[in-house]
């Protein structure tokens, strides 16, 4: 009997041990970081092609979730070549110099049914603020799929310095929206 | 002298100085390199005048079916009344179709057009990188065609005004 115990116990510490460290694996062909802005008020949908997403998550323990995003600035997809180019420049991304966007969790709060308020702090440009935002994640089949949205102020980061500061033309208000399936 | 109606000359010369003004436009907002606000603002300012011109064209048309133009000159043969008429028709296509190509184009491109900043208008399909390229070739193609039948529209008005001096040209002028 004794024996049993033990190794019961050990059982149930190993699964408590795996359901602790649930760091899912990410699937960038399904997972996408969007940039939408506005443009003399045309809405502009430009994806990051590149990026990270490391994402450690328990249903049974949401408090104990932590994320990281890495995104490659010189990445952006404007859907134009010579654009592309452009927004690594120096005025915008300064993508030589800055490489790496980063977002890393601070905290993790359920708030309600598939419903997560993340804190974290975001850092792009060499700029960091800390960002809140609201996450909700759905099981699909084996995978888990995590959506949100960021708002941001593009100037807060210095995103298009010079003329480009002209919030007329490119409005201040930046949404980065992620979408990342992971299991 | 039976002129046209007021309306249809005043369409007429709006819809004139509208395509000129977003044709010259467009040649230089896309002669601009890189990037710059300039060039953005310049790329919508095109777009709104080209949403003008389909607009007016609309008008155009139905004015057109629904009011007499003035009858034909008796001295003119009947064969130039043929090809003006044909190019009449051509214009009337071309004023349609250039601005329908540049949507569709901004579309493929993945931009929206916004008329005048305040009108997100009907996206037909999503973005793709293939029919943008087509759709390129197809507005430049449509928009040459258009400023060559332009000045051949133009110079056959000036021809009959100054060397046949008939009152071709004065049927389309309020004065």
């Amino acid at each position: 009997m004794k024996t049993l115990n033990k190794i019961a116990i050990v059982a149930l510490l190993g699964v408590a041990f795996a359901a602790s460290a649930a760091v899912l694996k990410t699937d960038p062909a399904k997972s996408t970081v969007t940039a939408t802005f506005k443009q003399m008020n045309v809405p502009i949908d430009a994806k990051f092609k590149k990026f990270t997403a490391n994402i450690d998550y328990d249903a049974a323990k949401p408090d104990a979730a932590k994320a990281t995003v890495e995104v490659e600035t010189g990445s952006m997809d404007l859907g134009d070549a010579d654009y592309n180019k452009e927004v690594a420049k120096k005025e915008w991304f300064n993508a030589a110099q800055f490489p790496k966007a980063t977002f890393v969790s601070s905290s993790i709060k359920p708030a309600g049914a598939g419903k997560l308020n993340v804190t974290g702090k975001l850092t792009i440009k060499g700029k960091t603020t800390d960002v809140t935002f609201p996450l909700t994640v759905k099981t699909e089949g084996k995978t888990q799929v995590f959506d949100g949205a960021v708002p941001i102020k593009r100037l807060a980061y210095n995103i298009g310095e010079g003329e480009w500061k002209d919030t007329s033309m490119v409005a201040d208000d930046v949404t980065i929206k992620f979408h990342v399936v992971a299991q | 002298m039976p002129r046209y109606t007021k309306t249809a000359m005043l369409l007429h010369w709006l819809v004139a100085l509208l395509i000129i003004a977003t044709f010259f436009l467009g040649l230089s907002m896309v002669a601009i390199p890189g990037f710059s606000p300039t060039k953005l603002k310049y790329f919508s300012w095109h777009k709104w005048m080209g949403v003008t011109v389909l607009l007016l064209a609309v008008l155009r048309v139905l004015w057109r079916v629904t009011h007499k133009p003035p009858p034909k000159l008796v001295s003119i043969p009947e064969w130039q009344h043929k090809i003006a008429e044909g190019m009449h028709h051509l214009l009337y296509l071309l004023i349609f179709a250039v601005p329908i190509s540049g949507y569709l184009y901004s579309y493929a491109a993945g931009v929206p057009v916004v008329y005048l900043g305040i009108w997100q208008m009907p996206a037909p399909f999503a973005p793709d990188p293939e029919l943008k390229a087509t759709l390129k070739t197809l507005h430049y193609v449509l928009t040459m065609t258009m400023a060559a039948s332009v000045v051949a529209h133009a110079l056959a008005a000036l021809k009959h005004h100054f060397i046949d001096r008939d009152v071709t040209l004065k049927r389309m002028l309020p004065l």
